[in-house]
């Protein structure tokens, strides 16, 4: 279920309740969904359990309060979610400032283009399949360089493999990932 | 355009996991607000970071967690950092946003200090992984030539430099690491201003701006 189409236009559909009706119930279900997965995210990155458990829920916290900003158009709810604990893991775990680049001065329409919204879902979905189809080294290695507080340079030297090899077996990846998640064939 | 003027994909995912230096998120950030294509690009490499949440095994919350969390979000929203510039202007700035939120100004706020030559410089207070400073390149002059300890990265803000074959222009970023010994020089025409982080200093090869090294902190 987590990933597939019916689901994510779901989740887009429980953060519109919470900006419309505040509706704790549509928050509850997206709680039992992220939280855990923003713990372990955060368990990954090298806070341990009190402090992730308490990160996660500030991240779905600033989640209720951010609803109203919550694109469709632009990210999907998990990829949303995703930047959240990111910025907290910065500001928590690194305690650095996080240099945002300028915001475009387009902000969420109040009736997204119901066929964006769809082009976004179907770009996730293609994205999970090609994460789920990813060669295991590359795989792992993704996974690694997003989960895990480690640098590259971090990386390279915990796998004993060149600095040049990781930074060039991701962007292998990377560019795999990206061009399937748009559907385009290489 | 030489894929040196964008920054490379593995760069953006350290940026979209948060494991950057803040000097190079700096930079990042800056070259993001000037440049769509590389906005498109981190958006899709954040895209990712959201499939793999989607899919990590989770790790389950504590009892009670989903009331505390009610109750948190009863108190209210944290306070919002106050925004100190409009956004929808930014064409009429020279220094994207990300560098006037720690300058507190465009270009007539920062605080120049000369380092010889006609060269100015300003070092932002950033985490202290990697430094960040401001350069003010007077129109054809040139930067002392060098190599690299770590990792440079500079975006050009205004005018532009060339550097061998290649000319960077406001917008382009040039990635520099150890393999990499080279001599700037601003284009003619216009002075140039750029934003550069380095993680290590840098190892120059004449014998005066070494003696240079310790006052210009680099
Ligand atoms: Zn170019
Ligand atoms: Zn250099």
């Amino acid at each position: 279920m987590p990933g597939s189409v019916a689901e994510q236009a779901d989740w887009t559909g429980h953060v519109a309740r919470i900006r419309d009706a505040a509706d704790q119930a549509a928050f509850a279900e997206l709680f039992l969904h992220f939280a855990p997965r923003v713990k372990a995210f955060l368990m990954r990155s090298g806070a341990n359990e009190t402090l992730a458990e308490e990160c996660a829920q500030e991240v779905m916290a600033t989640l209720w309060h951010k609803a109203h900003m919550f694109d469709p158009t632009r990210a999907s709810v998990a990829t949303w979610v995703f930047t959240i604990a990111r910025n907290r893991k910065v500001d928590m775990l690194r305690k650095q400032r996080r240099p945002e680049p300028e915001d475009l001065p387009w902000g969420p329409e109040p009736e997204p283009e119901q066929a964006e919204v769809m082009a976004r879902q179907q770009e996730s979905e293609r994205l999970a399949g090609a994460l789920a189809t990813l060669p295991e080294k590359q795989r792992a290695l993704v996974e690694a360089a997003y989960f895990g507080d480690l640098s590259h340079s971090e990386i390279a030297a915990t796998t004993g493999l060149p600095l040049g090899t990781i930074k060039s077996r991701l962007r292998l990846a990377l560019d795999r990932l990206r061009h399937e998640m748009k559907g385009v064939t290489r | 355009m030489s894929v040196r003027h964008r920054i490379p994909d593995e760069i953006l995912a350290e940026y979209a996991a948060g494991d950057l230096a803040e000097a190079f998120g700096l930079v990042v950030a800056s070259h993001v607000s000037l440049c769509t294509e590389s906005r498109e690009r981190l958006e899709e490499i954040e895209a990712v970071g959201g499939a793999i949440l989607e899919d990590v095994e989770a790790e389950p919350m504590g009892a009670g967690s989903l009331e505390a969390t009610l109750a948190k979000i009863a108190d209210g929203p944290p306070p919002e950092a106050p925004l100190t510039f409009s956004s929808t202007d930014a064409g009429t700035y020279i220094l994207p946003k990300p560098i006037r939120d720690y300058i507190g100004g465009d270009v007539e706020s920062v605080k120049w200090r000369s380092v010889g030559m006609g060269v100015k410089q300003a070092i932002l207070p950033t985490s202290p992984e990697a430094t960040a400073r401001l350069l003010y390149i007077p129109a054809g002059c040139e930067m002392p030539d060098h190599g690299h300890r770590g990792m440079e990265m500079t975006v050009v803000l205004q005018g532009a430099f060339l550097d061998g074959e290649d000319r960077f222009g406001r917008g382009d970023v040039e990635v520099a690491d150890e393999d990499l010994a080279h001599m700037p020089v601003a284009d003619v025409g216009e002075d140039c201003i750029c934003l550069a982080a380095a993680d290590a200093p840098l190892r120059f090869s004449g014998l005066l701006p070494r003696l240079f090294q310790p006052f210009l902190k680099i």
